[in-house]
């Protein structure tokens, strides 16, 4: 029958009419046509954001100009925050820093987690309790950032404030820990923490899904072959998904680098340092929780400075992104996947 | 040569039936570890649903739920968050309507077709896009549609238009994940009955992902529903009703809740009745648990649409 | 198989039907309340009734007095919607001169530059007063002090973080009966830029420039301190710690401990009166329009409260269409009259404008009207 459907041969999008009616009849020829519309509609979906997505883009880039060409006099005249002689690359260096340590960190504390409950709802709880566990997780996805961002404020600083007294007290040897705890827990520390429950129910979520689709036969010949639980997850489960999960790390660490309202409401924010003392007060800022910041007050150039500071942080994601897509590439062939 | 084999057997036997300590004990480690993932997590969570719930079900009432705050100020503890609730729907509404079918067929198109420049294109972007800070997002939908509507337009759907910049790549990138794990078995035994591509698409690809791609989708809703900058930049807020997208200012619940946190403590005159100082804190926990009421309520829908197309397979 | 599946769709169909009956009822059975009571009370405008919606926006600091305002004027016009979007000042003045917000609120007065901007948007004069008038209080955190005398010497040097624990001998010397602890003082600030802090600032650089020597900005000038966004992250902030000191419109501050100021040689506390006194003996920046009464602050008048934050209303002079015209006169109208004025104080703590210069503004709003 007709071959030419099938994905062996995609390289034949317009076959001439002619062809096309000298085939075979009626279903046979409907279908053909409708498949190559449905074809036209993906591909025209995805010109559509292709062409969405690069008007942002251009749209970025056109309102962070005028402050990428700016001078430096011109900048600190226009914004309040850049002192006298500070470039733009001087001013936006240590946000980029603080919002790759606030996400780094919370996707070390979340992915583990993550990775464990994901585990623990496909393949160790007892399968009622998952599918409660699972929708649970679903719905703290969808808890708003704000809510969030009052929750750590109100809730967690308060409590993890001792711990991390006790972390410089005790541990300050340590680069992460050293200098003054700071006295309110408004610290890089606990937005981390914030950020790793936040992003905690997107990993999991998509690493559960992951889990959930392992072959089954190969698990089962895993078990055939003697393995414990825990090596049939290890030799089957974790290979399969490895790929799903640096994906779901991924979405993960996006929603955590550009995570606005809760680093906003709980950061003491401190600028123009690169500083890896989490557990002190105003030493880091997020790119988006400052853009939120001072967006309110910008007028003029200050926007523009806002704006190029928002281009920084896609730069940021885009390197991130094609990191883990390269990852992703050179596993795959040990995925199983295909 | 017969006993040879009669040794590996037996030696095999031997090493599965025999306990080997380290294996039990890794395996027991990991179990451990495995439930204690589990416990650590769910701690944070609770404490923060309970936060939630503590905070705000004494502020939930019929009538919270059935006016707007129009002509409410000060400590006034009338008024509700009616109009909160349908902004949210509409706007989230929309905004998904919007993004599902493009980011769906998207993920189709990259998973199933894509290949060549336009497909690297178009992932490129796509990644790149997770990244866009939500309130750019927001101002770029005024910049657009300042263009065509004048200076002043704040509308519904502008909110909407920008939760879709938002919410598309995140479509894209999880249901992306989902169609790729459907087996290419399936899709060959489907051309091998001669089902045309489209038809193997939908009938084979997506039913029998379409679990994944649930939960894909309402992370996605997920991510856009809490959203609150772009929409103050692009929708405005509002403390009367408005049920129409295209026309007038919206107010969503996120916004509602930022706003009233931000307001903080009333001012109350010492003889004044029926006024109380932390109206707008009470006010803000109240909905933060209506909007998560919603979101579960959301999920149960999504939940009921994924079992009634998923294949009947287990 | 067959039943199962049919089972469930039922159970789909069903549960789908439930949906929508509650999406329904919802949209059904919402309304505004009906808090207009009298709302027959239209006496004051006295001419036609007003309709229509009017959308602004800007400061956030005049957002609890603005909602009393809204509320106000829409219960003696039912048919009248006002919306006032809590932007920020800046961002209210880029849409005020883009001309997307017919009336906004903002903490700082229009520059010369924006003035123009402004002026050819509107096609007219613009109209811009002190509308706002709010006492920003220094608010501290100290168990079983309400209140302390304090020096604008004491106050910059605790801000600057040169005095450093509460039983200073700066602070002492002010307050002989206060039981002063040893604690650290921790100083919290606003991290966002906003006009409370800018006010702040400006009164310290003009009353003691020797000790503050920062620039004034929106910002806040001193690296390293702890901060918080917004009023109300400022005021949890000081509440939940010890020793905690900050400054915030003092509407907000709820039960923390205030400092008496001191100015010409007495120890002032804040109240909306002593506040709004500044304005009345501050005088006019010149060179401007007539319309547009923008304020230099007098920081050092005896019996005043000298830190205050001035949040302007601003509007064109003209509009092009009448309703937008009639609204935002018949606005700003009930916000200068007696009830408006009353309304402000109650709800947000906002001082009431002298008798003198309200029946100027009001001179200045009248004459709003529509173009050609």
């Amino acid at each position: 029958m007709t071959t030419t459907d099938s994905p062996q041969l995609p390289a034949t999008p317009k076959g001439p009419p002619s062809r096309a009616t000298a085939r075979r009849r009626r279903s046979g020829d409907t279908e053909r046509g409708f498949s190559r519309v449905f074809r036209w509609i993906a591909t025209g979906a995805g010109a559509l954001i292709l062409a969405t997505l690069a008007a942002v883009a251009l749209f970025l880039l056109l309102r962070a100009w005028p402050a990428i060409t700016a001078s430096e006099e011109e900048l600190s005249s226009a914004v309040g925050r850049y002192p006298e002689g500070t470039s733009l690359l001087e001013f936006i260096g240590p946000l980029i820093f603080g919002t790759l340590l606030a996400a780094v960190l919370a996707l070390a504390l979340a992915t583990p987690v993550a990775m464990g409950i994901g585990l623990f709802i496909s393949h160790y709880a007892p399968r009622r309790l998952a599918q409660v566990l699972g929708y649970l997780v679903d719905l703290l996805a969808a808890i708003p950032s704000v809510v969030y961002g009052l929750w750590g404020f109100l809730v967690l600083a308060p409590v993890v404030k001792p711990v991390w007294f006790w972390l410089g007290d005790n541990f300050g040897w340590f680069p992460l820990f050293a200098g003054d705890v700071s006295a309110t827990g408004k610290v890089l520390a606990t937005v981390s923490v914030v950020l790793a429950v936040m992003i905690l129910p997107i990993i999991t979520a998509v690493s559960r899904e992951v889990f959930l689709q392992t072959p089954k036969l190969h698990e089962e010949a895993a078990l055939a072959l003697g393995a414990t639980r825990w090596e049939m997850v290890r030799t089957a489960v974790l290979p399969f998904g490895r790929s799903g999960v640096i994906s779901a790390a991924m979405l993960g660490l996006g929603r955590a680098l550009g995570e606005t309202m809760a680093v906003l409401m709980i950061i003491s924010p401190g600028f123009l340092v690169y500083s890896l003392q989490i557990l002190a007060g105003a030493q880091h800022q997020t790119i988006a929780a400052y853009i939120a910041l001072d967006f309110a007050e910008a007028t003029g150039l200050a926007v523009n400075a806002l704006i190029a500071t928002g281009l920084a942080l896609f730069l940021i994601t885009m390197a991130v992104n094609m990191i883990a897509r390269a990852i992703v590439a050179r596993r795959k062939e040990f995925s199983g996947a295909n | 040569m017969s006993t040879d084999t009669m040794d590996t057997t037996e030696r095999t036997r031997a090493l599965l039936t025999s306990s080997e300590p380290r294996r039990k004990a890794v395996d027991r480690l990991m179990t451990v570890l495995i439930w204690a993932a589990f416990v650590v997590a769910m701690i944070p969570l609770v404490s923060l649903l309970w936060t939630v719930l503590v905070n705000g079900a004494g502020r939930v009432s019929l009538d919270f739920l059935t006016y707007s705050m129009r002509g409410i100020f000060g400590g006034d503890p009338s008024g509700g968050i009616y109009h909160a609730i349908m902004g949210t729907l509409i706007i989230t509404g929309w905004a998904a309507l919007i993004s599902v079918p493009v980011g769906l067929l998207t993920a189709i198109y990259l998973v199933e077709y894509g290949r060549g420049a336009l497909a690297r294109s178009v992932t490129f972007f796509v990644d790149v896009m997770t990244g866009i800070p939500s309130i750019v997002a927001g101002l770029f939908v005024v910049a657009l549609m300042t263009i065509f509507l004048g200076p002043g337009a704040r509308f519904g759907i502008m909110g909407a238009i920008a939760l879709s910049v938002l919410m598309i790549p995140v479509v894209v990138r999880s249901c992306e994940e989902m169609l790729k794990l459907v087996p290419n078995e399936l899709r060959e035994a489907s051309y091998a009955l001669g089902v045309p591509k489209w038809l193997t698409i939908i009938r084979v690809v997506l039913r029998t992902s379409v679990a994944g791609l649930t939960t894909g989708i309402l992370l996605a809703v997920a991510r856009v529903i809490g959203e609150t900058a772009p929409l103050l930049v692009a929708v405005g807020v509002t403390d009367s009703i408005n049920l129409n997208a295209f026309e007038g200012r919206m107010t969503t619940l996120p916004v509602f809740i930022y706003r009233q946190y931000s307001q903080g403590m009333a001012t109350c005159r010492e003889d004044q009745l029926n006024c109380v100082v932390d109206i707008s804190y009470q006010n803000a926990w109240g909905a933060a648990l209506v909007l998560i009421i919603v979101v579960m309520l959301l999920n149960i829908a999504g939940r009921l649409v994924n079992r009634w197309f998923a294949p009947k397979l287990r | 198989m067959e039943r199962h599946v049919k089972l469930s769709r039922f159970t789909r169909a069903g549960s789908v039907a439930m949906v929508g009956a509650l999406a329904l009822t919802l949209a059904a059975c919402g309304s505004d309340p009906n808090t207009g009571g009298d709302s027959t009370a239209e006496a004051t405008e006295g001419g036609t009734e007003l309709s229509g919606t009017l959308s602004g926006g800007g400061a956030s600091s005049q957002e609890s007095a603005m909602e009393a305002w809204r509320a106000g004027f829409q219960s003696q016009h039912p048919d009248v919607t006002v919306n006032y979007d809590p932007t920020g000042s800046g961002t209210g003045r880029e849409n005020f001169i883009s001309g997307a917000f017919p009336f906004i609120g903002s903490d700082a007065a229009l520059d010369d530059e924006e003035m123009a901007a402004a002026e050819e948007t509107c096609g007219s004069d613009v109209i811009e007063y002190p509308g706002y008038i709010s006492p920003v209080a220094v608010a501290f955190n100290l168990e079983g002090i309400d209140s302390l005398n304090m020096t604008p010497e004491t106050i910059a040097s605790i801000f600057k973080g040169d005095i450093t624990t509460w039983d200073d001998e700066a602070i002492a010397a002010d307050n002989p009966d206060a039981d002063l602890p040893d604690t650290d003082i921790t100083v919290v600030h606003r991290s966002d830029p906003s006009g409370t802090t800018e006010n702040f600032v400006e009164y310290l650089s003009t009353v003691v420039p020797d000790v503050w020597d920062f620039e004034v900005e929106d910002v806040w000038p001193v690296e390293g301190q702890e901060s918080a966004q917004g009023t109300s992250g400022v005021v949890t902030t000081i509440t939940s710690g010890e020793g905690t000191i900050g400054y915030a419109d003092a509407s907000q501050i709820g039960d923390l401990g205030t400092a008496a100021v001191g100015v010409g040689g007495e120890f002032v506390p804040y109240s909306p009166e002593a506040a709004a006194a500044v304005v009345a003996e501050s005088p006019r920046v010149e060179g401007t329009a007539d319309t547009v009464w923008a304020y230099d602050l007098a920081r050092d008048i005896p019996g005043t409260y000298p830190i205050v934050l001035v949040s302007y209303h601003i509007a064109c002079a003209t509009y092009e269409d009448e309703e937008t015209a009639e609204l935002v006169k018949g606005l700003y109208s009930y916000i200068l009259s007696d009830e408006g004025q009353a309304q402000g104080t109650d709800a947000a703590g906002s001082a009431p404008v002298s008798e003198e210069l309200r029946s100027e503004f009001l001179t200045a709003v009248e004459t709003i009207s529509a173009a050609g």
